[in-house]
Formats: structure tokens, C-alpha cells, sequence
């Protein structure tokens, strides 16, 4: 039987019961999907050696500067509340992560995907993808041009609703750090009945994941602006001076 | 500093990471390409159709690449890195270079990196390979698992191919790793 949306919170509200770390909990019953795909093993302790300790390199000729534009990829403009979402990737340090590629998706002001499996009747706009790519500049910082992506139904149980979101895909300096993600926007009143979201159970680590309204993003007659900044985990090796360079190439 | 939390890559990742040549590290006519592939399955043994395996590896000598090029392959470079997603069957290809050691005696592997709708996390792990049994059998982490596991880290060889399938779950499940700076993700 399908569950409802009380069946789920309660649900959530048992799995807040014990505590869990700032990452989320892989084996998490309410997001139905991840029943049969989590390991229940525990992973390995290991440390990385080899290529683990470095990342894969892009650069200029991967990413065009125009890809940090969502707006701009067709002949017209899409529809909805045009914001500029910006921040930094820095690691667990506090370093910037410079000249890495960040990759980013969503859905259109209406909430649908550009995606074949998305069958949620609300309107494609011919106007927007919803797929951005960029390169961090020498001080970690990100910036790229979009539409506000609506919330969307889903079906993990009746009447499910993710908060609106967007992917990102971010590389560190490490391949340890890989990271994949969703960043959310303030106040959204989805977030308490979202089993994604609160799989994270730590209420100060699942904050993380929402954008701050920035007024000093926001340009006037234009956009509003959303600030996001992206910590990574550690780096496992010591910075050297021609990754500075590499970097800054 | 607290690290964000990773998200599930969710079932609309083709969009936003899906481009041309993706999954080859080299042009699949290549002399020395090799067909790296397998299939990505769940607890219950059933093919995972919307995963994605990230691989990122040395050259044949060995060398750690630093060349950018992995989004727009020129045919040329070797970047060590590329990605696949799965098909309607759960299978997934590379086509790439096999890996030289990246120092004298130790065994060489990918680094791979795995996604899915239903995985709420990024996944970890190794894809060694078997020929070199002597550095095999000195390898940290091949020592620290539980021997009965060990195969699920090392390819297997076919003709023109390797072999490496990713069990999320099940009896058959694939060691996956957690590097020192991150272990608070299994709490």
C-alpha cells in the first residue's frame, strides 16, 4: 500500500530519534527508493593513495563562459524569477578550490525537468534546459545565471513534493572530495515533509544545503541573488606550489 | 570547517551530466583501448538503470594526468577520467587506457565513483587489476578486507575487456571505502 504523506513524517520523525552524523543516512526507509540501494556493509577505513590524492584537471577548453548562463540558451527568455546564484567552493581547510568545474541542473519555474522521465503535466518552457556549467576562478568563487526552479511532485508516496532545488556537481582538489549535491532556497515550507532533505538528520548539517538571500547579489531591475558556499571535505595532501600555478593557468 | 552533505543524484542526472564521449578515455579504436564495463545491481540482485560510475585513473605508465579535456575530448589527450551512466539493463562502458602502477610494486585500479537515484550519497571504491599477484597480496586495502569480499574489488579479464560489476546490496556487495577525512558519512 502506497504511504501518505502522515505515514512518512512519522517516519522521519522516528529516524531524527537517533542521531545521526552530518552526512546523510544512507540507509533511509522514508526515501523509498534507497531501500535496496545502500550498502549495509560498512565501509572500508582507508587511506587514499595514488590518484586519490589528486583530482581530474578542467579547464578553459571543457567549459565555455556562456554555460554559467542558463538564461541565454535559447531565442527567447524563459520564464520565471530570474536570480544569480553565487559562492565559493573552499575544502575543509578554509582553501579556495580554484579553477575546478562545477556542474549544474534543474527544474524550470513550473517544476518540470527537460527529461523524458519526467511526466509531471506542467509545462516545458522552449525557452529553458536547465543545465549550467563553470569553472571556479583563483579564489573558489562560482557564479552562474538561472530561473527559479519550481517545487515538483514525485512519487516516493501520495501526494510527495520535493522543495525546489538545484544540483550541483563539484570537484575538489582530492578525488576524496567528490562531492554531488542539492542546494535549496530559504523558507521553503516542503523542507520538513521532504524525506531527501531530512535525511540529513542533523537539523545544523542539513542547513547547510540552503542558499542566504544576498542583497548585495541582487542587481537592480534585473535579478535577485542567492549566495551558496560549498565546503568540501579535507584534502589529504599537502598543497604544492605548482598546483597554485596549475590553477591559475 | 563543517563539509555540505552530499544528495542523491536523483533520476534526472542525464540532463545535467550527461555529454558526448563521456565514457571514452579514448577513442574505442584505439590500439591499446581496453572496454571497461559491467553492470550496477541492487539488494535484490535487479539491474539499477539510472546510476552513474565516475572513474579516474593513471595512464598506462603510470602517470597521473594533469591535462585538462575531459568535457571536450580531443581524441588525443588522455585526461584519466571520464563517466557512464547506466542503461535500461543497469550496464555501464568505458572505453580507456588499463592503468600502469603509479609506483614500482604497488597494483594498480581505478578510482571509481558511483551515483543513483536511491543513493543518497556518492559511493567509494577500487577496481584493481588481477594480473600482478604479488602486489596484489601487498596491497593495503586488499589485506584489511574480509577475504571472502576481496573479489568484489578486482576486475575480471575477458577477451578485448575487463569485467567490474558494483553490487549496491545483497550478498554480493561490492567493499566500498571511507578515506579518513570523511568517515563521519557512515555514522
Amino acid at each position: 500500500m502506497e504511504s501518505s504523506q502522515a505515514d512518512i513524517n512519522r517516519e522521519i520523525e522516528a529516524a531524527a530519534q537517533t542521531p545521526g552524523g552530518p552526512q546523510p543516512k544512507i540507509d533511509y526507509a522514508p526515501y523509498r527508493s534507497s531501500i535496496l540501494r545502500h550498502p549495509k556493509q560498512p565501509a572500508q577505513p582507508i587511506d587514499p593513495e595514488s590518484v586519490e590524492l589528486w583530482a581530474p584537471v578542467f579547464g578553459h577548453r571543457d567549459v565555455a563562459d556562456d554555460e554559467a548562463d542558463l538564461t541565454i540558451q535559447h531565442a527567447g527568455s524563459p520564464i520565471g524569477e530570474r536570480i544569480v546564484v553565487t559562492g565559493r567552493v573552499l575544502d575543509g581547510d578554509g582553501r579556495p578550490v580554484a579553477g575546478q568545474l562545477v556542474e549544474v541542473w534543474q527544474a524550470n519555474a513550473a517544476g518540470r525537468y527537460r527529461h523524458q522521465r519526467d511526466q509531471h503535466p506542467a509545462p516545458h518552457d522552449p525557452n529553458f534546459t536547465g543545465v549550467g556549467r563553470m569553472l571556479t576562478g583563483p579564489d573558489g568563487t562560482y557564479r552562474f545565471q538561472t530561473i527559479k526552479p519550481g517545487p515538483y511532485p514525485w512519487r516516493n508516496h501520495i501526494n510527495a513534493w520535493r522543495p525546489a532545488h538545484i544540483h550541483f556537481s563539484v570537484f575538489g582538489t582530492d578525488f576524496t572530495q567528490r562531492l554531488i549535491t542539492q542546494m535549496y532556497f530559504p523558507g521553503d515550507p516542503l523542507f520538513a515533509l521532504d524525506p531527501i532533505y531530512q535525511s540529513i538528520t542533523d537539523p545544523k548539517a542539513r542547513e547547510l544545503l540552503i542558499a542566504q538571500y544576498d542583497h548585495d547579489v541582487t542587481t537592480p531591475e534585473w535579478s535577485t541573488g542567492y549566495r551558496w558556499d560549498i565546503v568540501l571535505t579535507g584534502t589529504h595532501r599537502t598543497p604544492l606550489e605548482s598546483d597554485v600555478e596549475e590553477e591559475a593557468a | 570547517m563543517s563539509a555540505v552533505p552530499g544528495q542523491t543524484v536523483g533520476p534526472f542526472f542525464h540532463l545535467g551530466l550527461e555529454y558526448d564521449r563521456m565514457n571514452e578515455l579514448v577513442p574505442p579504436g584505439h590500439p591499446k583501448a581496453v572496454r571497461l564495463h559491467g553492470h550496477v545491481y541492487d539488494g535484490h540482485g535487479n539491474p539499477v538503470p539510472d546510476a552513474v560510475l565516475e572513474i579516474w585513473q593513471a595512464d598506462s605508465q603510470g602517470h597521473i594526468p594533469r591535462q585538462a579535456g575531459s568535457l571536450r575530448r580531443d581524441g588525443w589527450t588522455f585526461t584519466g577520467w571520464g563517466r557512464a551512466a547506466t542503461d535500461p539493463d543497469g550496464h555501464y562502458q568505458f572505453a580507456t587506457l588499463e592503468p600502469g602502477a603509479t609506483e614500482a610494486g604497488k597494483a594498480p585500479f581505478f578510482a571509481v565513483t558511483v551515483f543513483a537515484r536511491g543513493l543518497l550519497d556518492r559511493l567509494f571504491t577500487r577496481a584493481y587489476l588481477p594480473d600482478d599477484e604479488s602486489a596484489l597480496a601487498a596491497d593495503t586495502l586488499l589485506g584489511a578486507v574480509d577475504p571472502a569480499r576481496r573479489s568484489t574489488l578486482i576486475v575480471t579479464r575477458e577477451p578485448g575487456g575487463l569485467v567490474f560489476d558494483v553490487h549496491l546490496q545483497g550478498d554480493a556487495e561490492t567493499v566500498f571505502l571511507a578515506y579518513p577525512r570523511l568517515r563521519d558519512a557512515w555514522a
